[in-house]
């Protein structure tokens, strides 16, 4: 379970998280909408300590994420993210580059390794790319990439930062299909998306996101279907 | 017009080559050693200057900026003979291996620099992301990236050292290709002849060296 | 209480050598300017018909400074060239900075963009026109960070000529050593001379180059 209790964040003298407090339960599917620069992506960093906070607390199945002795590369094992630029390491193939943490970070065996790493990037649909260079992928094929290469960490949650914002248009669909897939095996999910159709579909709950604050948090058909405050209404309606 | 009365003598060269030869083997492995050190230095000090301990930034910086600010015969000198001050004697092939290892240490560290803002700042988090320690995350997925950017700049400070590496005849050295060379034309007055051969010789080694160096790239960055 | 033994006299040795350095590097820079500039544009406009051109001025960064200066001293010698080792130490400067600067003219010159001759000479200037008033001034910019960089290495190259006995800067420095034998004092001393100097000028070069960018 990850409890997010008022959490704020600054930049500078610029303050991007105002108190937002969510919990997300095990096995839920959680969607952030809101607007570009409302703070949502940065929320997400600072759920793996990516990012500090300044005030508030975050706890990750009890461990406070953001306390002085939390071991962060142990935490971070169990909450895999991926990002909007996908990241893949240029001077690795696929199949290294899945294999690389699983072997550095879990001190699996090579032949371990590459086991993981095969099984994750077929789970992806990308059994026949094992031994090319990343360079020579699309942009979805790269993005799926980088879902192996957080499964084969075997995380508690995954968090996904506008995943498919920066893929072409027609690259979208593999990727969400991807994330679609994992919603339905039952894994831990919290997305900040900008694709509400998809948002409305996979999710448990979503919430929306506004000048550092949440809105409105509550099942698709409310905050999408039926949403109450004018922010929101005005947010999806320029965007759908 | 000219008062010509030399007669070249190349048969005593062609007689000394293979010492010229074994001077340039010494040559280039010194260069070849400096690199290594070098580059080994280089991202020692780049990851001191990027640090938040001001003493080690300082260092670095300090590092860098007389490296690239002072001549290289300086920086040999100055180990030569101020190593010697302090009752620490060194060889003249010690003092021209730190010296140049010192001034390839500072370029390179500039260099890397440079080639570090190719490599985004993302691809640390990404590898931090998965659980990575920071020391991992830097040796494993930044430094491979970045080689790849500053492989051409290395290739061109090793040439630098083999060139550079002709100075160790000035703290007495004798055995490099430099230092051979100069000891065989005080035994015979012949200096044109011996040093034309054995600019030829470090010509061809810089064009081997960066003959190589190219087909390595090819195969090291294949992606 | 810090003591040395080293004198005024000595001083005033030193700022004579470190004239000699200077005068040196712009002689060097003088005779290295003006071919590189003819060859780097000689090698931008003309890039096959100029390789042979290339290859002997890659001769000349591929050996070492020192062997130049011993080749072309007792070459002198040989042919009965009366003139001094000074001139044979900026002559051998000179030509390795004409082969450095040939570089960063070319790669000046290549950076200016081939629409915009082609847009001045659209506009009735002639090629000699172009090239003075539209590609020389633009190129010269894109190339000045390069030039001061060329200046400073040819100061610290020159320390070289110690070797065929020009008594410069680093010279002076180690006679006196020599003499007090007080080698991290002394060569402290030169070193901070090379040093401010060249900082001196990479900073303007930084500004000129921050400058560059931002217009």
């Amino acid at each position: 379970m990850i409890e997010i209790q008022n959490v704020h964040k600054s930049f500078g003298d610029l303050e991007v998280v105002k108190g937002v407090t969510m919990n997300v339960n095990k096995g839920e599917v959680v969607s952030i909408i809101g607007g570009s620069g409302s703070g949502k992506s940065t929320l997400l960093m600072c759920i793996n300590g990516l990012e500090t906070i300044q005030r508030g607390s975050i706890r990750v199945d009890g461990i406070e994420v953001h306390a002085k002795g939390t071991n962060l590369d142990k935490l971070r094992r169990r909450i895999g993210i991926v990002f909007q630029q996908w990241n893949a390491f240029a001077h690795l193939t696929v199949l290294e580059n899945v294999m690389l943490a699983p072997r550095l970070v879990l001190k699996l065996s090579r032949s371990e390794a590459e086991a993981v790493a095969v099984k994750q990037l077929k789970h992806v649909g990308l059994g026949d790319k094992l031994k090319v260079y990343p360079g020579r992928l699309s942009g979805g094929q790269q993005q799926r990439m980088a879902i192996a290469r957080a499964l084969a960490m075997s995380p508690d949650y995954m968090l996904f930062d506008e995943a498919t914002s920066a893929l072409d248009p027609q690259l979208v669909g593999e990727v969400l299909d991807t994330m679609r897939l994992l919603a339905e095996e039952g894994m831990t999910m919290i997305l900040v998306t900008h694709e509400i159709k998809f948002a409305k579909e996979v999710s448990d709950r979503v919430a929306f996101f506004h000048k550092g604050v949440i809105h409105e948090i509550g099942s698709p058909d409310q905050v999408i279907g039926n949403p109450q405050k004018p922010e929101t209404v005005q947010f999806l309606k320029s965007v759908l | 017009m000219f008062d010509f009365k030399y007669r070249f003598q190349w048969r005593q060269v062609i007689n000394n080559l293979p010492a010229m030869l074994d001077g340039a083997w010494i040559t280039f492995y010194t260069a070849l050693l400096s690199m290594v050190i070098g580059i080994v230095i280089a991202l020692t000090l780049l990851s001191m200057r990027r640090s938040n301990n001001v003493a080690l930034r300082s260092v670095a910086i300090g590092w860098v900026s007389v490296a690239r600010n002072t001549p290289a015969l300086l920086q040999i000198y100055f180990l030569y003979f101020g190593l010697g001050a302090f009752g620490a004697t060194i060889s003249s092939w010690a003092a021209l291996l730190a010296g140049i290892t010192f001034n390839n240490a500072g370029y390179l560290t500039e260099n890397f620099r440079g080639g570090l803002r190719a490599v985004p700042e993302t691809q640390t988090r990404a590898a931090r992301s998965l659980g990575m320690t920071s020391f991992q995350a830097y040796t494993r997925v930044v430094i491979p990236q970045l080689l790849r950017i500053v492989f051409y700049p290395i290739t061109n400070q090793m040439i630098w050292a083999l060139l550079m590496t002709s100075l160790g005849v000035v703290v007495g050295l004798n055995n490099d290709l430099m230092g051979a060379t100069k000891a065989l034309t005080d035994l015979s007055y012949r200096t044109f002849e011996y040093f034309a051969v054995a600019a030829i010789i470090y010509y061809v080694l810089a064009k081997l060296t960066f003959g190589v160096a190219r087909l390595a790239g090819w195969k090291l960055f294949s992606y | 209480m810090f003591s040395t033994d080293l004198t005024s006299n000595d001083l005033i040795f030193l700022v004579q050598g470190a004239w000699v350095t200077i005068e040196l590097t712009a002689l060097a820079m003088l005779i290295g300017t003006v071919f590189g500039t003819l060859f780097g544009f000689v090698r931008a406009s003309f890039p096959t018909a100029s390789i042979p051109l290339a290859f002997v001025l890659d001769v000349f960064r591929s050996v070492p400074l020192l062997i130049q200066f011993v080749l072309l001293n007792s070459a002198k010698s040989i042919v009965g060239l009366k003139i001094s080792p000074f001139t044979v130490g900026y002559v051998v400067l000179g030509v390795y900075a004409a082969a450095l600067c040939t570089e960063i003219v070319r790669g000046g010159v290549l950076a200016v963009p081939k629409s915009l001759r082609l847009a001045a000479r659209s506009l009735g200037l002639t090629s000699l026109q172009d090239t003075l008033h539209i590609t020389l001034p633009i190129a010269a910019r894109v190339a000045f960070p390069g030039w001061l960089n060329l200046m400073l290495a040819v100061m610290k190259d020159s320390a070289l000529v110690t070797w065929i006995g020009i008594i410069e800067l680093l010279r002076t420095a180690q006679q006196i050593n020599t003499r007090i034998n007080e080698p991290l004092f002394v060569f402290f001393i030169a070193g901070l001379f090379y040093y401010v100097v060249s900082w001196a000028v990479s900073q303007l070069g930084n500004q000129a180059e921050r400058r560059l960018q931002n217009d």
